[in-house]
């Protein structure tokens, strides 16, 4: 199963060695890590995805309590929350593929942020589910390259993640 | 008040009250060297190897109930030391190690003794700090010792590059620390506390499990009475030895691996199970699927949550803090007419007395050559069982742990988790310099002893009198037994060749050496050596080359499979 855990954590140099160090000591899955400092500059917030059944989602919930620099750890995938993730994406736009891809791009509600003769740079955000399918529906041969942020995920309405 | 980085560490030291700091000096340390010299509050004890004054300092604390220090150098100072820092986090020991680290503006750099310190010891720390200003020092070492010895205990490092030894900073000692990030449970959920104690008073069956949390926390005491009251069988671990008295016609002997048959067997047909301060390790509870096919309630109690329900589900957990919990369920016990069904715990104590007359740890005595058993039998009656007992790891280990019967917690000096072979003779330093005037004996064997053999130098300087009982089988008898069981006899570079006069070797040393062959000598030279008080004697145990270590479950099996005799193989 794939969870989505938050994590408040001192915002202290070595903090994030730690959080990754712990994944690849024992061998936990780690698809995505975002890290950045909060409204609190002292606090930063990461957003891990990670795969498990329910009790090593469980040893790593309780592994990652244990970090002395960690103040909180939610798995936001327990209840309603929503997720998203930054892409862009280059791509070789010549000919009658600019229109086409500039038309994709619309209708993933993307938006072009870098024009040359030969290239596009997209922007675009959405889970991750809808990222994929942006690359999919474009033909794979046109895309130069692609950086994606990671997802990063916020509990909905009440669930509030703070000191 | 204005002083230096070096000053202020070695104040801090003082305002813990730190009796003793193990360490090795070198270049990035020499102020901090300096500082120790101009005073007299915090003795240094210098050993001959780091990865020694990490065991030593480990041991101070495990038969105590303080804090080990340690203090190294940069670069391989520090890299000598990670097996003994790695040792104290697998058995949850609280130390502070202080490092040097080369000046700040250095790091990075690739410097004449650097290595990335915070880094390569971060998997076996609790935790650890970068010092970067010296107005953090006494901050930073006020949390080392606070988190080393709150919560789950374990060692916390603190790096201090030379510049900041040297910068000046104003000093005052905190006096106290909080921390948003870091507050251990001490309470346990009140709810669960009811639900157990429910659970243990309706048993038929019921079995106490204790391990190194009860050493560590100091609650034999409690441990006892819970013990007492339900009138059930206690075993522990090999962390846990000494927590129940073993001579207690209550203690049903170690189990595990190479747990009494009693132990073992008591463990899988339980029907309420009780885990205080112990972790279900593999060497522990065999292979865990075996172990869930009879169906029992567990309950269990540990500080770490990641303890509980990590290799074995548990249905009442109970995170806190163990003399907390234990005088919470004591109190509901004490405050309650019910006690478990008499007719149902007699049964129970039937059946247990059966399988007790296996007589797991019989072995076959003999007039001709010693047997190590033997041996450990011998030095429980010579030293009346109240000896420190420090031991290296292997079949002597197993041996010492199987027939040195500890009736008290801290006396009982081992590596279990790590399993770190040299570990016996620098335990010995630290626990005899925190008990002077104690018999200590280390009980090791060939191959262990020469891991940290160079120590009898520092036994030497600081008149550290061990009596270092070595099970000399001229093999890596465990290692040996492993291929005789499994390999077919291919005794692949088990056999230890060359070895060296060990008496001889302990007299070039300073010390006195005796070599015993006969089983006719064992006792009187037990009695010898433990006469001379003062001086530290090497026996070297001629024992038999071929003796195994039973009962044994194999790895994979279930706790019930057990070898009991060279005849079941
Ligand atoms: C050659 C060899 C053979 C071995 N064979 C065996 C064997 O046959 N049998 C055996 O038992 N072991 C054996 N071991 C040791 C084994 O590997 C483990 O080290 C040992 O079983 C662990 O003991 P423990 O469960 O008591 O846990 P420990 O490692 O002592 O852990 C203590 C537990 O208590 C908890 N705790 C600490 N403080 C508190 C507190 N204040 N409150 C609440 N909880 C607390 C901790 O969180 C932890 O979970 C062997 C080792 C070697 C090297
Ligand atoms: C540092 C280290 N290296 C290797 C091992 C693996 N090992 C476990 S027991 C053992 C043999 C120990 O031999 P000895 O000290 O002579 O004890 P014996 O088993 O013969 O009593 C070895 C090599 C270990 N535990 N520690
Ligand atoms: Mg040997």
């Amino acid at each position: 199963m794939r969870h989505v855990i938050s994590v408040l954590i001192e915002n202290e140099a070595g903090a994030l060695s730690r959080v990754s160090g712990l994944f690849s000591a024992r061998g936990y899955n780690i698809e995505s890590l975002t890290v950045a400092p909060t409204e609190d500059v002292s606090l930063s917030r990461m957003t891990i995805i990670s795969t498990g059944s329910d009790d090593i989602i469980e040893q790593i919930t309780k592994q990652l309590n244990k970090l002395i620099e960690v103040v909180k750890v939610v798995d936001l995938s327990e209840a309603a929350h929503v997720e998203r993730e930054l892409m862009l994406i280059k791509v070789r736009a010549t000919g009658k593929d600019r229109e086409e891809l500039k038309r994709v791009a619309d209708i993933f509600r993307g938006r072009i942020i870098d024009v040359t003769d030969s290239t596009y740079v997209i922007e675009l955000t959405g889970n991750t589910s809808k990222l994929d399918s942006f690359v999919g529906a474009i033909d794979a041969s046109l895309i130069l390259e692609t950086v994606r942020t990671g997802v990063c995920g916020i509990g909905r309405g009440d669930r509030i993640l703070r000191l | 008040m204005l002083l230096t980085g070096a000053e202020i560490v070695v104040r801090c030291l003082a305002e813990e009250k730190v009796e003793y700091v193990f360490g090795y000096p070198g270049g990035a340390v020499l102020y901090l060297y300096d500082e120790l010299f101009k005073q007299d509050a915090v003795r240094h004890v210098l050993v001959r190897h780091e990865q020694a004054a990490l065991h030593a300092a480990d041991a101070y604390s495990r038969s105590t109930d303080r804090v080990g220090v340690a203090l190294v150098t940069s670069g391989p100072g520090v890299t000598n030391a990670i097996t003994g820092i790695a040792t104290a986090y697998m058995d949850s020991i609280p130390m502070v190690i202080i490092s040097g680290q080369v000046p700040t503006a250095a790091i990075g750099q690739d410097a004449f003794q650097e290595c990335d310190t915070v880094g390569i010891t971060r998997p076996c720390v609790k935790h650890n700090f970068l010092v970067k200003d010296a107005k953090d020092i006494a901050s930073t070492i006020k949390k080392a010792f606070y988190i080393a010895k709150t919560g789950r205990p374990g060692p916390v490092l603190v790096d201090i590059p030379k510049d900041i030894t040297i910068a000046k900073a104003e000093y005052e000692y905190p006096k106290s620390v909080t921390m948003r990030s870091y507050n251990p449970i001490i309470k346990g959920h009140q709810g669960q506390i009811k639900k157990a104690v429910q659970l243990l008073l309706e048993a038929k069956r019921p079995m106490i499990y204790a391990g190194g949390g009860v050493i560590l926390s100091d609650c034999s005491e409690q441990l006892t009475k819970l013990v007492r009251t339900l009138g059930a069988p206690c075993t522990n671990t090999l962390m846990g030895l000494g927590a129940y008295p073993a001579t207690d016609k209550q203690f049903v002997g170690m189990l595990g691996m190479h747990g009494n048959y009693e132990a073992n067997m008591a463990m899988q047909y339980c029907d309420v199970l009780i885990a205080v301060g112990a972790r279900f390790d593999d060497r522990v509870i065999g292979n865990p699927a075996d172990f869930a096919r009879i169906a029992r309630k567990i309950i269990h109690i540990d500080i770490d949550p990641s303890s509980i329900s990590k290799r074995v589900k548990v249905d009442v957990p109970i995170v806190g803090n163990l003399p907390d919990v234990l005088d919470d369920i004591l109190r509901l016990l004490d405050g309650s007419a019910d006690r478990p069904d008499p007719e149902a715990l007699g049964e129970w104590w039937k059946q247990i007395e059966e399988w007790r007359r296996r007589d797991c740890l019989k072995y076959k005595q003999s007039d001709e050559i010693i047997k190590p058993q033997f041996v450990i039998e011998k030095l429980w009656e010579v030293t009346k069982g109240d000896a420190f007992v420090t031991s290296d790891v292997g079949q002597h280990q197993m041996w010492a742990a199987q027939y040195y019967k500890f009736d008290k917690p801290r006396r009982w000096l081992n590596s279990g988790g790590l399993g770190t072979m040299g570990v016996g003779i620098p335990y010995g330093i630290g626990v005899q310099l925190a008990h002077p005037g104690s018999p200590v004996a280390v009980v090791t064997g060939e191959g262990s002893v020469q891991m940290n053999i160079q120590e009898l130098s520092t036994c030497k300087q600081y008149r550290i009198p061990l009596k270092i009982c070595s099970l000399n089988n001229r093999y890596l008898g465990m290692v040996r037994q492993w291929q005789e069981i499994i390999h077919g006899n291919r005794y692949s570079e088990s056999y230890m060749d060359s070895l060296p006069d060990f008496p001889k070797l302990a007299e070039a040393y300073g010390h006195i050496g005796m070599r015993i062959e006969k089983p006719g000598d064992v006792e009187g030279a037990l009695r010898e050596a433990f006469k001379r008080k003062n001086d530290l004697v090497f026996l070297d145990f001629q024992v038999d080359q071929t003796e195994n270590v039973y009962p044994m479950v194999m790895g994979g099996k279930g706790l019930t499979d057990m070898i009991l005799s060279s005849e079941d193989l």
